[in-house]
């Protein structure tokens, strides 16, 4: 009896299972990351690019306010804001320092650490610290080894800049590069020795056996075998250096001086919060996302294709 | 470069970055020094700043030339005088909340989703998945004015904890470590449970909780850094003083206060201390968790 009427009950759980997959309850396992998903990124974003066509502002909250559609009136305005363009130019210092520097010095340290070296454990967590340590406790070092009466003007003496280097028009940018510069590194030191590990040693061997020196082993071997990890290392300073914040707020006194350090991301926060023009604010923030992408594109085009 | 081939003679000790000539021991060890040199004077460059954050903290006068890298005329005043500008204790505890709130949140939901998108079946999988990749990619500064906006204007959830750890709640490269952990164990271990009658309820309970502690303890250290260290956020999300973090707390002293004490660096740079001391020690303690999963997201995110 029992067995009669439970079989179309087993037919019907099978064609669930057709349907839905093995374990059903696996969208409920998932469910909580995919609301916060929806919640912290998708809905942001779309908002985001829709708030950037209009011209959007806080009001009281329930407050019935007209908020005008702009179209690309905000893009337009963005692109002809002086401040806009010191922060592109700064961004494109700021990449140019940062860049090269980055991959140089990265994956010289990492060519050195590869392999039997004393001390290797205290090395490889020496550089690695920064990059964990809270930015706003680092650059309050940096800010007493920079600042006009600090350790480093000090020790340069007449040499050092005039103004000093946090408050000079000039340096202020170059400051704020090398220390995002010193910050990652230990970071990309870590992706290039793991590249390394996957360089196969015959190459190695082979070089010697052809009476390759060290540069020129290093040149014909490890060069374009870490290629892949250099496509990595250049994308993400690149993604990570277009969206420095903290460092102008805090280094160089809110991007200054005169505007000079100032940085898209602490645009956004000055038009946008401070000065209540959303709208304007994630115009520019769409475009900083379209210029990272360029950007990163045109690297790694370039970087695939040697 | 030859250093891969040099990982066979261990033996000789102090092996060479050098190729090709295998040169007699002393000029084997004069290379090795050659490539230890740069190492030190790297080392020296990342870990001077912290030996300096030390010493200045602990500096009884105002010394920031070359004098304050001598470690004389020490005293703690100055985590009394950082104590007293901005309540160490309250903004700890605020730090800790924020953080524990997200490792909360991340353990919980985290471990449900890496354990669903790696070891149950169900329609839509791949396409949760790749959604997430795609999602991920998106950078938090374009996101930020919007977030603002709903966290703060929409759900009125400015000066709260729960603001300031909504868009943190689930840490992305912690399920990255969940998923990549499930993903290595045998399906069977599950299977077998399943045979026995077992609900995934208890399956997740008596079988996976148990065997991921391994991958909770490394998601939970990648998870501590992000909300410990975090300044924009909170700064963005908290105005009143009484909420606000030590990273926030320490970020509107330098701004505002700072250059108003009688010892501003010692005073700075004793707040810098407590914030980058709990790091700084898990990082020493766990050294090998980080770096792996730091290196793994990089490789696959």
């Amino acid at each position: 009896m029992a067995a009669v009427t439970s079989a179309p009950g087993r037919g019907r759980r099978r064609q669930l299972r057709v349907r839905v997959g093995e374990h059903p309850i696996g969208y409920l396992f998932v469910l909580p990351y995919v609301v916060f998903l929806a919640a912290v990124y998708a809905y942001p974003f779309a908002f985001s690019v829709y708030m950037s066509f209009y011209d959007w502002f806080f009001a009281a909250p329930g407050a019935e306010v007209e908020r005008p559609f702009v179209g690309l009136g905000n893009y337009a305005a963005a692109l002809a804001d002086p401040l806009v363009h010191v922060a592109i130019r700064n961004v494109a210092i700021f990449l140019a320092i940062n860049v090269p520097i980055t991959v140089v010095l990265s994956l010289a340290l990492a060519a050195a650490l590869n392999g039997v070296v004393p001390l290797r454990a205290f090395f490889r967590g020496a550089y690695f610290v920064p990059y964990v340590t809270a930015s706003v406790a680092v650059v309050g070092v940096w800010y007493w080894l920079f600042s006009g009466y600090g350790l480093v003007a000090r020790l340069l003496g007449p040499l050092a800049p005039n103004p000093p280097f946090l408050v000079n028009p000039r340096w202020a940018i170059v400051m704020i590069a090398l220390y995002v510069t010193w910050k990652q590194l230990g970071f990309y030191v870590l992706l290039y020795l793991a590249a390394l590990q996957n360089i196969p040693r015959e190459l190695y061997e082979a070089a010697r056996v052809d009476g390759a020196g060290w540069w020129r082993s290093f040149l014909a071997v490890t060069v374009p075998g870490v290629r892949p990890a250099t496509v990595l290392v250049v994308i993400l300073a690149v993604v990570v250096g277009a969206n420095f914040f903290t460092e102008p707020y805090l280094l160089t006194g809110g991007g200054g001086p005169d505007n000079q350090s100032i940085s898209p991301v602490l645009l956004i926060y000055r038009y946008g919060i401070e000065q209540n023009h959303p709208g304007y604010a994630a115009a520019i923030g769409v475009l900083l996302v379209v210029g990272v992408l360029a950007v990163s594109a045109v690297h790694r085009f370039v970087l695939e294709r040697e | 470069m030859a250093a891969i081939v040099d990982r066979d003679r261990r033996a000789v000790g102090l092996t060479t970055s050098a190729g090709g000539r295998p040169g007699p021991g002393e000029g084997r060890a004069w290379r090795g020094l050659g490539r230890l040199l740069p190492l030190l004077a790297g080392a020296v460059l990342f870990v001077f700043p912290f030996y300096y954050m030390v010493v200045l903290s602990l500096k009884q006068r105002p010394e920031v030339g070359p004098a304050g890298v001598v470690p004389v005329g020490l005293s703690l005043r100055n985590y009394a005088d950082i104590d007293q500008a901005i309540d160490l204790g309250r903004s700890l505890v605020n730090s800790a909340i924020f953080t524990g709130g997200v490792l909360f949140c991340t353990v919980v939901f985290g471990l449900l989703a890496g354990y669903a998108l790696a070891q149950l079946h169900w329609r839509g999988r791949e396409v949760v998945f790749y959604a997430m990749l795609l999602l991920l990619a998106l950078p938090f500064q374009l996101l930020l004015i919007p977030l603002y906006v709903l966290v703060a204007r929409d759900f009125g959830l400015a000066d709260s904890y729960l603001g300031m750890v909504l868009p943190f709640a689930l840490n992305s490269a912690a399920i990255f470590i969940f998923r990549q952990f499930f993903l290595q164990l045998p399906r069977e271990l599950f299977e077998a449970a399943r045979l026995d009658g077992a609900s995934e309820l208890r399956i997740l309970a008596t079988v996976v909780v148990p065997l991921s502690r391994p991958a909770i303890v490394t998601a939970m250290l990648v998870t501590f850094i992000g909300p410990w260290n975090e300044f924009l956020w909170p700064f963005l999300i908290t105005k009143q003083a009484a909420l606000q973090p030590l990273a926030v707390a320490l970020a509107n002293f330098m701004s505002n206060v700072m250059q108003r004490e009688p010892n501003p660096a010692g005073a700075l740079m004793a707040g810098a201390v407590v914030l980058a001391a709990p790091v700084v020690i898990l990082f020493l303690f766990f050294q090998r968790q980080f770096v792996e999963s730091s290196v793994g997201s990089g490789l696959k995110g």
